[in-house]
């Protein structure tokens, strides 16, 4: 294998050096710039002198930020594990699923992805606002059952009130929910569909019931699938900030949220770095973990 | 602000909701790479069209559905210049974008605040009245304005001013109070305020007696227990689309602009505005040259064609806002000078402010007071 690539060094050179001068272009002297701004300050409105000042990170390190950042990180957890629940029982469906039917279900996951976010989260405060498609259809139902209960003798029920299902926090881990799910579907799915179902037929042959093959067997082997379907829905939910704006009540402010407006409105870029940057921290913290923790599920396998 | 135009500013967003917390970085590189590109597009530096005869073009950075229909089509039939607009949702989005260097626009739009922010920063060119006659156009009260004295830097090109937009059928005559949204459980539940911190803790001082201008940390304080108190009662703090969520029934009185409540009651009878007897805030939006534009001459006369009367009516009639132009609102309609909505009352009027910019640290205690409410 060395010797081989060795040989192809010119060939490997000409492969890897274009995307790796793009992610130095762009991704990592851009990030490094915001991280310098996160010890700076603002010498003027528009130039940021860069003090090597901690000023910005003991802000994040106020009670007022740090509620923020665990309100955020609780509905992301929530939203995380609402998407694990609803998404294993579909990844496994599609993963035993005729090959037919599994390209349409496949399909289906992922179509939601062809249309922009910002037109499905409007899309889904039309079908859950007050005068919402919910609503009318309750409505409906309601007239309809009310007019029955008329019709045999009985007293007329009370009229109908509109659920209030927009503008709570309800309604931003729905949204959140209704976006991340096939974050967690496809890794699971992934996971699932590699797996060696001998082994389940095995456990079955063996005497072990559904429960226990599912609980010993199918989890397990899953275990890779659902801690990186796990992170990759909980770092987006984190760090969502249109969900929150437009499906939100009063009290649902998302760190994301602060982290723009210090970029927007309060024109204080230093402050809102220092946010992105804890957030990356705690990112990176998060992924470290899932290594670790997948490292150790994978020898508790062997 | 508002003006129906999230569209573009939603799908930054939604590029940065997608990329994470990580896309910040990205896209302080792409503004920068969007500079520059858009330099070398122009093929000129501001330098080297310092002198001589500017080429017939011109880059107009606007607030969308904000001009005439046949504006800059006419503009370009009388001058012959090209006039390219580009569109922006809020005024932090320009001045971020101009933060880093003026990328090649020859007129903007920001308003009043910005207007002194710009010019204290040195983002702005002084403009030369001598190549704007129609400034004789403007109605005497704008002639000259505190944010800009002498107007130095910007022509006005429209005003707004912040009121009640509510549905008449679910609200008990008129709400003429700002009480009935900070400070009463009367409409529990079907109240929109302004998530804008600084716009929506000055309107809440002036309801407690305070001036817009110079609100005091103790004013604030105030503010922040009472607006903490209502937030039970708030539905929610609309992101420039208070509009919207009153047209749509998920509210039914919201604080916003009246030109922005204009537009929906072309859509609906059932939507009315008041200012409040309190009085409230008043904006203005100018046109303005950025420092480093690369072409000033046109700049100029484009500034002067819009101040012009006939223009101007053309541009009032598609927008609804209203005009700070006497020529042009003298050609208007009837149903244009009369609107209530347009043109709130006189004495409502009279207790409109300015807001004013008074410094970054002000801007910073306003943040971190919605902070603090909307975490509370």
């Amino acid at each position: 294998m060395e010797q081989h690539w060795q040989r192809a060094k010119a060939a490997f050179a000409a492969i890897a050096v274009p995307p790796i001068l793009w992610l130095i272009a762009f991704f990592v002297i851009p990030l490094g710039i915001i991280w310098a701004y996160s010890f700076g300050e603002n010498v003027t409105q528009i130039e940021i002198g860069i003090t090597g000042t901690f000023a910005n990170y003991a802000r994040v390190l106020e009670p007022l930020y740090l509620t923020i950042f665990l309100k955020s990180a609780w509905v992301a957890a929530l939203t995380t594990f609402l998407c694990l629940i609803i998404g294993f029982p579909v990844a496994v469906a599609i993963t035993f699923a005729s090959p037919r039917l599994k390209m349409i279900l496949l399909m289906m996951i992922m179509l939601p992805f062809w249309t922009n976010l910002l037109i499905r989260t409007y899309a889904l405060m039309a079908v859950l606002r007050t005068e919402g498609l919910v609503n009318h259809s309750l409505e409906a139902i309601w007239r309809l059952v009310a007019g029955i209960m008329i019709g045999v003798g009985l007293n007329a029920p009370p009229d109908f009130q509109p659920l209030e299902l927009l503008q709570n926090t309800g309604a931003v881990i729905l949204g959140l929910v209704y976006v991340q799910l096939p974050f967690m579907v496809l890794p699971l799915y992934a996971a699932l569909d590699r797996m060696d179902r001998s082994l389940i037929e095995a456990s079955l042959d063996l005497g072990a019931g559904h429960m226990r093959t599912f609980w010993s067997i199918i989890i397990p082997l899953a275990m890779p699938g659902i801690l990186s379907g796990v992170i990759i829905t909980f770092i987006p939910s984190v760090g969502a900030f249109l969900t929150a704006d437009l499906l939100g009540g009063p009290n649902d402010l998302m760190i994301a949220n602060i982290i723009e407006r210090q970029f927007k409105r309060a024109n204080n870029w230093p402050f809102g770095s220092a946010l992105s940057f804890s957030l990356l921290y705690i990112t990176f913290i998060a992924i470290a973990l899932q290594a670790f923790l997948a490292q150790r599920s994978r020898r508790r396998g062997r | 602000m508002t003006r129906n135009h999230r569209s573009m500013r939603a799908s930054r967003r939604s590029m940065l909701q997608a990329l994470g917390a990580a896309a910040v970085g990205l896209s302080f590189g792409s503004t920068l790479q969007g500079c520059k590109k858009e330099e070398a597009k122009n093929g000129e530096t501001p330098a080297t069209a310092a002198g001589g005869a500017e080429e017939p073009k011109l880059n107009f950075y606007n607030w969308d559905t904000y001009i005439g229909k046949t504006t800059l089509e006419d503009f370009k039939k009388a001058t012959g210049i090209e006039v390219n607009m580009s569109l922006f949702s809020t005024n932090d989005e320009l001045f971020a974008k101009l933060k880093a260097g003026n990328p090649g626009y020859d007129v903007i739009v920001p308003s009043n605040e910005y207007v002194t922010q710009m010019a204290q920063a040195g983002m702005l060119m002084e403009l030369d009245h001598s190549k704007i006659p129609n400034k004789a156009n403007l109605a005497p009260d704008f002639q000259d304005a505190a944010f800009d004295p002498g107007r130095k830097y910007s022509m006005p090109y429209t005003w707004l001013v912040l009121g009640i937009g509510y549905r008449k059928s679910k609200v008990e005559g008129v709400p003429d109070s700002w009480k009935w949204l900070f400070d009463s459980d009367k409409y529990k539940g079907r109240i929109g305020l302004m998530s804008e911190s600084a716009d929506q803790i000055r309107l809440a001082a002036k309801y407690l007696g305070s001036s817009i201008v110079g609100v005091t940390p103790e004013t604030v304080k105030q503010v922040e227990a009472m607006l903490i108190k209502q937030k039970p009662n708030v539905k929610v703090f609309h992101e420039d689309n208070g509009q919207d969520l009153l047209l749509a029934g998920d509210i039914d009185l919201v604080v916003e602009y009246n030109g922005d409540i204009a537009q929906i009651m072309r859509e609906s009878d059932d939507i009315g505005f008041v200012v409040p007897k309190e009085g409230s805030m008043l904006n203005s939006d100018c046109l303005c040259i950025p420092k480093g534009a690369p072409r000033p001459n046109n700049a100029h006369a484009f500034i002067n064609f819009i101040l012009d009367g006939a223009v101007g009516k053309e541009i009032s009639e598609t927008i609804l806002y209203p005009t700070p132009n006497a020529a042009a609102r003298t050609l208007m309609p009837e149903s244009y000078k009369t609107n209530t909505t347009v043109f709130p009352p006189a004495d409502a009027m009279a207790k409109c402010e300015y807001g004013k910019f008074e410094g970054a640290e002000k801007v910073r205690m306003f943040e971190e007071a919605m902070t603090r409410i909307r975490a509370a």
